[in-house]
This record gives structure tokens, C-alpha cells and sequence, in this order.
């Protein structure tokens, strides 16, 4: 058994929290988040090209690291950790997942591209009457041609305006959500018959309502087999929210010191707020949700390669508890700055908002304790 | 003991229903329904109208302009007000400073202020707070001086609610700084048209303008705008906190807000496509919410009774503060999880001046906002900290 980091991820931490604390600092990403383009562009290509992370996870004969999982957890609790809003997780986890995990000429072809920034992806795989059940899709993919036509909506696709490709789940057969039928297509953001309409999120992120009018994709653009890609789409699933496990750690992790210290300096009835026995005991018990937090991280993050009933346990176990202790962080650290916590002039009103955000992203807590509920079911069965 | 309304309490309820039906003004419904943020002429239209049939002030005597309720018929009213969704009468005017004036204020005071709170004329907010006195009240330190007939105050306070559209304010200031914290404080009542007197916006996390800095800077108050005596104002800050905690179980309010939240459970789908309305887990959250709220209704409805009977509202109103919030509060998570992915968009990015059809549900886009904005329900008006704290030592003696 070994919980430690390996040298080079200790490096790539120590790096990135560094470089995050300066680029994120709090009043920059006030500024950041109120200039016309609601983003810093310069961020992502500088962890591309001058911190060179882009590539931890990939394999090395595509020009990454020979890292995996783990890599992409040490950078997702730091961009956690500073609330960044950059696109890691859909470009580098999902978007490269597919590519790897699906193998083939394209991957070849775009994963030079995701380590030198130049490639950002966006996961369109949400519709608005399938909650978080991914095989549910009324979008639709047709053979066109020498390719293929989509046609559907998707909803919530975070980084869909500056993304340069949207990664898109479609049913080329079945209906509801059939396990057959399931495809997976990587389609560029500016092919014909795609519109979008963009919005901020309330916790930072940019974000679109993408819809597809018979939009062309070329032969090239499936990923995986057609019809047959339920699989991977769940595995990318569950990469997703072990990934935002670790940005929810990371993020609840930092919060909880923000609060401590506010605990800290904070003075009322002669002493600092820290000395009453209610908020030391509160702060206990959201310094043991962090330690948890923690812990299941790591553990979902460690099983993502164990067979698809497993990881996919695992992965709920992790983002059930997290969804409960996000909630619990956010509110805490609200209460217990008080008044302040609510407003926009601290950084803890921020990290609550993203925290409610990653609560739900990728299934919230009730979703993923019916998953693990259906699976006690059929070990009874 | 019986729980049934009597025939006239029926039919004072039908009054009331018909009552607001014929004249809840259509243009607020409007913004309502669409989600609208309200500005002041909204909240004063329909205080305006329940002013105008002597209904505004339910709590006061009829020698202030109350219209002579027992505790049944206000709980009947309130239950109606909430059944029909309509906005608050902000309670800055009504529910607080009113019932100070009338309680401790002179006649000159009560001739002056009363008659203008109850017609809307005067919009009220509250100058309690600090950013050094929360929780603390009462170690605040705005300053007030004699200075021949006038006070001359200087000082900050904080988390003042629409102190943007105010005219007056009711202010702790101190008056005695070598005295005992409490000992030392006045109630005074005070023109923001002074000069001296700055108010500057707080953006609350959902982008909200609702609470305010106000900085005051030499602000000349005529004495004979102090309520009861001086370094007294303790006792009409007390009696004032303890009103303010009864409103704020919101029972009536919850009670319609957890029936729209059911409209929305049975129209949204769980991710195994059936209404959530039917998911187990979310059916028993809304379950759970319903016995929270009986639980809270009768609680309420009992000190209300002993309140009938002669009793003003005691350290027992803390009980209907913390739980009412904590409903409050949890009516907003549930909304936010019923709204799913559709909590994420921030709706003053939209594009201004378009008219596109929402981002998904209707509702959804209040979510978040409603939710991060609800926090402050177990901040303010003595946080739910404070509030155990004086269940501890004024009921239950530790």
C-alpha cells in the first residue's frame, strides 16, 4: 500500500499551486470574471506551454508524461484549491480519455494538440429530460454522406464558448435510453448547423445551450463504435466525477483554512470567534468532511481501472458522500463568517457557490446513492 | 382544545381571499411570475392597497391603525397573504419600528411617525449592526454626542436592508461610552436625508443589491428624535428582536413554498424518467419537509394562543427563528436540486434587452441565487448561534 506522491507529482502540486495562487489570486479573478471575454485565454496557455502540465496524464508516444489518474487528480485538487475555471477536466480527463480510450488515428491526430493547448474541449452530454442518466438522449446522429448529421440539444456544456471541439453523446440507434444506440462523436466547434447560446454560470464558468440542426461532421468524428459506445461514455463518466471529486476536495480544502483563519481573527463578546465551543465543533466536523473528502478521492481515483461494476461503486461511494460534504462546507464556512460569507467581497462567498455547483456536477448525491443502492440490490438478488 | 375555525373565522378568511383576489395589483403578479427583481414602487404598490382597507399593520392596536385582530385572524391573514404569493409588507416600518414607537415612543413621536408608516409615506431600515458588532451587538460603537438639543452622530453600520430607498432609519447608537455595553445605548430615529449620511451598496453572491454600508459623518438629529430614555435604547432594541424573530418563522410562507416546490417536483423528471415527484429519495425529502413544518405550525400556533392570552412574545420565539430558517432554507436545496443542471446559469449574463425564452424550467434560474441568498436567514436577526444561545440560558436556565 503506498498513499504517497511520486516525485514528479509533487513537483507538478508545488508548480501549479503556485502558479495558480498568483493567477487566480482573488481581486484577478474578480477582474477576470467582469471583463468583456469573462476569461484570462493566457491562463490555459500558460499551463500549456509555460508550466507544460497539459500533458501529465497522456501517454508518452503522444507527447505526454506517461502519467495518468492520479496526475490528473493532483492538478484537479489545485485547480479545486484556487477555483480556477479552466477547461482541465473536459479537455485533458474526458475529452483525452476518449481519445486514448478509444485508441485510433484520431487521438493520434488531436492529443498533440490538447498537450499544447491549442485543442479545448467541451462535453456535450447533457439533455434536459435525462437529469444525469447519460444514456438517456434524444439527440441524434445519421450517417450523411461520406459522415455524419446531428440533430438534437444539449444542455449545460461548461466551456462550449471558447471550445475549439464539443464532444458530443448521440443515439445512432435505440430510443430512450437503450443501452444499443449509444455513439460518441468528437465535432468542431464551428461546423455548420451547430448554434450555441452562451451564458455565465453562477459560481464563474462560461457555459452554452448548444443545439444541432443537421449539423456535418466528417466520417472521422465517431469515437469508439457506433451504436456501441455506452461503455465508454459511462467510463468517461466516472473519470468525470472522480475528477470533480478531487476538485471538490481541493476546493473544500481551502475554504475550511479560509475559514479558520476568519474563525481566528474575528472578535466578538472580547475573544476571537474560534474560542466558542459551537464554532470549534463545527469547524471539526468540516475539517473531518475535507480528511474524508479526501480519502474517497483518492480511493475512487485508484479504482478507475478495476472492471466497470467496481469503478463505477467506487466512484458513487466517493461522489455521494462528497456532493453531502460540499454542501455541509459551504454553508458552514457561510455561517461562520456570517454576513460576509454572503457577500461577493470575500473569497469564501466564491468557493461556496463553486462548491454548490460541483455538488451536483456529474450526479448529485442522491443519483449516485441510487447507484450504489441498485448495486446492493443485485448482490441481493 | 380544538383545531377547527369557528363559522367567522371562515368567513373572515373568505373576506380576506376575496379581498386579495379583486385587488392584488395584476402588474406584480406579472413580475413575479417572470422571476423580476422587485424595486421599491413594487413593494409599495400593494402596501398601498392593504393601507387603503386598513389591513397593512394586522399586529397593531386599533388606536395606532392596527385593525383590531386576535391572534387567529392574523395567523388567518398571514396564511392568505402566503396562499396568494404576494409580496412582503417589508417589516422594517410595520413589524419593527412601529411597534417601538408605539410602545416607547412620546405622543409627539407617535402622532409624527405612525400615521406615515402605516401609508408607506416613510420607507424604514435598520441601523443596528456594525462590522464590529454582529453577533456582538452590543458592543457597537457608533457615537452619539449632546450637542444642545441635537445628537451628533458618527459611526458605520452594515448589512442595512434597502437602506438605498429609505427615508428614515432606526438606529443603536451610543450615548454613554464609560457605561456597561447595554447600558450605554440609544434608539434614535434619523432623517437619511441628513446630511453626513452615505449609503454604499454590498453585492450579495446571487449579484443582488439588498443590504448596504451606511456611513454617518457628523450627523446632526434632533433629540427629540430618541425613543424612550437615553442609554435606555437597549430595551427597545430587545423588545424589537424579540418581534422580529415571531415574523421570521415564516410558516405560511414555507407552507406555499413547499407546495410550489411539489408543482415543480411533479413537472421535472428524475434521471430514470419519471416525475420527480415520484423518486423515492426526493419524495421523502419533500415528506420530511412537510412534518418540519407541522411540527413548526403548531409550535407557532401555540405561543401565538399564550401570546392572546396576555403573554408578549418571550425567549420561546427563538425556537420558531431557528426552525422556521432551517425550513426556509431547506425549501431553497431542494429547489436547487430539483433544478439540476439548469441551476448553473447565471441569469444577468443573459443577453439584456432580448426577449429569449428562459434556460431551461422556469424557475430554475431563481435557484441558486434563492439558495446562496437564504444563507442569510440563519445570520440575521440574532443568528441561529445566538438564538440557542438564549433558549439555553432564558428557558431552559443553564
Amino acid at each position: 500500500m503506498d498513499f504517497n506522491f511520486s516525485e514528479t507529482q509533487s513537483m507538478l502540486r508545488d508548480t501549479l499551486r503556485r502558479y495558480l495562487a498568483e493567477a487566480y489570486d482573488f481581486d484577478r479573478r474578480q477582474a477576470m470574471l467582469a471583463s468583456p471575454v469573462r476569461r484570462d485565454p493566457g491562463i490555459w496557455k500558460a499551463l500549456a506551454t509555460e508550466l507544460g502540465i497539459l500533458g501529465a496524464p497522456f501517454a508518452e508516444r503522444h507527447g505526454g508524461f506517461g502519467g495518468g489518474p492520479v496526475d490528473s487528480m493532483v492538478i484537479m485538487e489545485e485547480l479545486g484549491r484556487a477555483i480556477a475555471c479552466e477547461p482541465y477536466l473536459p479537455t485533458v480527463v474526458i475529452g483525452g480519455g476518449a481519445l486514448e480510450l478509444a485508441g485510433g488515428p484520431l487521438g493520434d491526430s488531436l492529443i498533440p494538440g490538447i498537450i499544447s493547448g491549442d485543442i479545448i474541449i467541451a462535453f456535450a452530454w447533457a439533455e434536459r429530460q435525462a437529469r444525469y442518466n447519460i444514456a438517456n438522449l434524444r439527440t441524434r446522429a445519421s450517417a450523411d454522406g461520406a459522415g455524419w448529421a446531428l440533430s438534437g440539444e444539449k444542455a449545460v456544456v461548461i466551456g462550449a464558448p471558447y471550445a475549439t471541439h464539443f464532444l458530443v453523446s448521440a443515439r445512432t440507434g435505440g430510443t430512450d435510453d437503450e443501452a444499443a444506440g449509444v455513439s460518441l462523436l468528437l465535432v468542431p466547434a464551428d461546423a455548420p448547423g451547430i448554434a450555441r447560446r452562451d451564458y455565465l454560470t453562477v459560481d464563474g464558468h462560461l457555459a452554452s445551450e448548444l443545439s444541432f440542426e443537421n449539423a456535418k461532421a466528417g466520417a472521422d468524428a465517431l469515437i469508439g463504435a457506433e451504436g456501441h459506445a455506452l461503455p465508454l461514455l459511462e467510463e468517461l463518466f466516472d473519470r468525470a466525477a472522480a475528477a470533480t471529486c478531487a476538485e471538490a476536495a481541493g476546493t473544500m480544502r481551502r475554504l475550511h483554512e479560509l475559514t479558520l483563519d476568519y474563525a481566528r481573527q474575528r472578535t466578538q463578546f472580547g475573544q476571537p470567534i474560534g474560542k466558542f465551543q459551537v464554532i470549534q465543533h463545527r469547524l471539526v466536523d468540516m475539517f473531518m468532511e475535507v480528511e474524508q473528502a479526501v480519502s474517497l478521492t483518492y480511493m475512487a481515483t485508484l479504482k478507475l481501472g478495476l472492471p466497470a461494476p467496481e469503478r463505477a461503486r467506487a466512484v458513487s461511494q466517493a461522489k455521494a458522500r462528497i456532493a453531502r460534504g460540499a454542501r455541509f462546507l459551504g454553508q458552514s464556512a457561510v455561517q461562520i463568517h456570517g454576513g460576509i460569507g454572503i457577500t461577493n467581497e470575500l473569497a469564501a462567498g466564491h468557493y461556496f457557490k463553486r462548491l454548490t455547483m460541483l455538488e451536483s456536477a456529474f450526479g448529485d448525491a442522491d443519483f449516485h446513492f441510487g447507484r450504489i443502492e441498485e448495486a446492493i440490490s443485485a448482490e441481493a438478488a | 382544545m380544538d383545531l377547527a375555525f369557528s363559522s367567522d373565522e371562515l368567513a373572515f378568511r373568505d373576506e380576506v381571499r376575496a379581498f386579495i383576489a379583486e385587488n392584488y395589483p395584476a402588474a406584480l403578479r406579472g413580475k413575479q411570475d417572470l422571476g423580476e427583481e422587485l424595486g421599491r414602487e413594487d413593494y409599495l404598490l400593494w402596501h398601498r392597497v392593504l393601507h387603503a382597507r386598513g389591513w397593512v399593520a394586522p399586529a397593531w392596536p386599533k388606536e395606532y391603525g392596527g385593525p383590531g385582530w386576535n391572534a387567529t385572524q392574523r395567523y388567518i391573514f398571514s396564511e392568505e397573504l402566503a396562499r396568494a404569493d404576494t409580496v412582503p409588507v417589508l417589516p422594517f416600518g410595520i413589524n419593527m419600528v412601529g411597534p417601538v414607537i408605539y410602545t416607547f415612543g412620546t405622543d409627539a413621536q407617535k402622532a409624527r411617525f405612525l400615521p406615515r408608516i402605516l401609508s408607506g409615506e416613510d420607507w424604514w431600515c435598520q441601523g443596528y449592526s456594525e462590522p464590529g458588532a454582529g453577533s456582538d451587538l452590543a458592543s457597537l460603537r457608533t457615537r452619539a454626542e449632546r450637542d444642545g438639543d441635537h445628537y451628533i452622530v458618527n459611526g458605520q453600520k452594515t448589512w442595512t436592508t434597502l437602506a438605498q430607498h429609505a427615508d428614515w432609519g432606526f438606529f443603536l447608537v451610543r450615548t454613554d461610552p464609560a457605561a456597561k455595553p447595554q447600558e450605554g445605548i440609544s434608539f434614535l430615529l434619523i432623517d437619511m436625508k441628513s446630511p453626513g449620511i452615505t449609503v454604499r451598496p454590498i453585492i450579495t453572491l446571487g449579484g443582488e443589491h439588498e443590504v448596504n454600508e451606511v456611513w454617518l459623518e457628523n450627523v446632526r438629529v434632533p433629540v427629540e428624535n430618541r425613543v424612550y430614555e437615553e442609554n435606555r435604547g437597549w430595551t427597545c432594541a430587545k423588545f424589537l428582536l424579540a418581534h422580529e424573530r415571531t415574523g421570521i418563522a415564516g410558516v405560511a410562507r414555507s407552507k406555499r413554498g413547499l407546495e410550489r416546490l411539489k408543482g415543480l417536483a411533479a413537472a421535472e423528471p428524475d434521471s430514470h424518467g419519471q416525475p420527480l415527484i415520484r423518486n423515492p429519495f426526493f419524495r421523502r425529502k419533500l415528506a420530511e419537509v412537510e412534518v418540519d413544518l407541522a411540527a413548526l405550525e403548531y409550535t407557532e400556533l401555540r405561543t401565538l394562543a399564550s401570546e392572546a392570552s396576555g403573554r408578549g412574545p418571550g425567549p420561546e420565539s427563538s425556537l420558531l427563528k431557528i426552525k422556521g430558517t432551517e425550513i426556509q432554507q431547506r425549501l431553497t436545496e431542494l429547489t436547487l436540486e430539483a433544478a439540476g443542471h439548469y441551476a448553473a446559469p447565471y441569469f444577468r449574463t443573459f443577453p439584456e434587452g432580448h426577449n429569449e425564452y428562459p434556460i431551461g424550467p422556469g424557475f430554475a434560474h431563481r435557484a441558486a441565487p434563492t439558495y446562496f441568498n437564504m444563507r442569510k436567514t440563519s445570520i440575521y436577526g440574532g443568528s441561529n448561534e445566538i438564538q440557542r444561545n438564549i433558549i439555553a440560558k432564558m428557558v431552559l436556565g443553564l
